[in-house]
């Protein structure tokens, strides 16, 4: 486990994984694509224990987002897990959301915002919510144990129910800011 | 301009689909898009016409989700130069199904015909083979084009990388249709799936 200020001691027994886990098993969501992040590694421990569901690991988001619109094209639903700087990876990419339109549902940790030891986070971190927004993505944000499940759930049914393309940033705040000791 | 030996890539793409049954085809951007209109158009073809580097990781998501339907990409060597990360990622993910076959001019056709990096020292069948993909050629013959063509229209092991080394002839274009939505929605049906 890694030393995290913020959110850190709820860290062991933190149940928000598990409820965005059961939030994708709800609404069928087959491919999961990711660039491994902290915030998300119990939810891909999750999904790689589910033999219904295709993990598949990105050399780069960008991947992921031509990797969802094939899975839709093929009849799958699918979604992105990455990091804030992954955001700024897939801009063009994301024209296929608007021209595809297909059920884009994204689950971006933030980095760069409450507490970041390191600069190089700030910049993408900072622009990422306008990034997505100016790509056509709505945007939600949860910031606290608490309201992870209604914000994914609801991101979710926007997603997959309405094909309102949207991405979930889980917020520093909530997952701890990374602690570089040496 | 063209050599005498090299393959034209419209008698190449022609005879890769020839044989066609099931086939979902993903064409790249650009002149694999015609080539691919030229050898006539189908419910299961899915142009591109930007997203450029994300052909290969398009019919990769295709082909995880119909693990029985062979999925092919035909695309140029500019356009799998900007995704050559994805075919790690196809090699980690081993589908049996999917075909990833590289029309290799060593020229970006579309903007001037500048020389690419394979008109260099870059080798995109060895780049594939060190991704992890096990079935890979680079095909210089019409025989070898034969073979692949018989392979990529079933389910295999494993992915398929091909590299076709054609010729850099500027032919007509020949324009499909390029609303991204009629075009999945047309693919969707045909897999016999819902618009939504």
């Amino acid at each position: 486990m890694d030393a995290r200020i913020g959110n850190a001691d709820a860290k062991a027994t933190e149940s928000w994984p598990d409820e965005i886990f059961a939030i994708l098993k709800k609404f069928k969501v087959r491919q999961v694509t990711y660039v491994p992040d902290g915030g998300h590694a119990k939810l891909i421990r999750q999904v790689h224990a589910d033999p219904d569901m295709v993990p598949v690991t990105l050399t780069t988001e960008e991947e992921g987002v031509a990797i969802l619109a094939g899975a839709w094209i093929g009849g799958d639903r699918g979604t992105l897990l990455m990091q804030s700087s992954g955001v700024g990876n897939c801009i063009n990419m994301l024209s296929l959301v608007k021209t595809v339109n297909f059920p884009f549902f994204a689950l971006v940790t933030m980095r760069g915002e409450f507490g970041e030891f390191n600069p190089w986070q700030v910049p993408m971190g900072s622009a990422t919510p306008e990034a997505l927004q100016l790509m056509g993505i709505q945007v939600l944000r949860a910031s606290h144990p608490g309201e992870v499940h209604e914000v994914v759930h609801a991101g979710a049914a926007m997603a997959y129910g309405g094909h309102t393309p949207t991405a979930v940033l889980l917020s520093q705040r909530l997952i701890g800011a990374k602690v570089f000791a040496e | 301009m063209s050599k005498s030996n090299e393959l034209d890539r419209r008698k190449v793409v022609a005879r890769l689909l020839a044989d066609r049954k099931d086939a979902v085809v993903v064409p790249g951007l650009g002149s694999s898009n015609y080539d691919i209109a030229a050898a006539g158009d189908h419910d299961r073809n899915f142009y591109n016409w930007g997203a450029m580097g994300g052909a290969a990781m398009i019919g990769l998501g295709i082909a995880l989700a119909q693990p029985k339907v062979p999925v092919v990409v035909i695309t140029g060597d500019g356009e799998m130069l900007m995704g050559m990360g994805g075919l790690a990622t196809i090699a980690l993910s081993n589908p049996g199904n999917l075909s990833v076959i590289a029309l290799d001019n060593g020229h970006y056709g579309e903007t001037g015909g500048q020389k690419s990096h394979t008109s260099g020292r870059t080798d995109l069948s060895i780049i594939a083979t060190g991704c992890g993909i096990a079935d890979v050629r680079t095909i210089t013959t019409m025989a070898e084009v034969e073979k692949l063509a018989e392979r990529i229209n079933r389910v295999g092991d494993g992915p398929v990388f091909a590299t076709i080394k054609i010729g850099n002839d500027e032919l007509p274009r020949i324009l499909p249709q390029r609303d991204a939505t009629f075009l999945k929605n047309r693919v969707r049906i045909a897999l016999g799936h819902g618009v939504i």
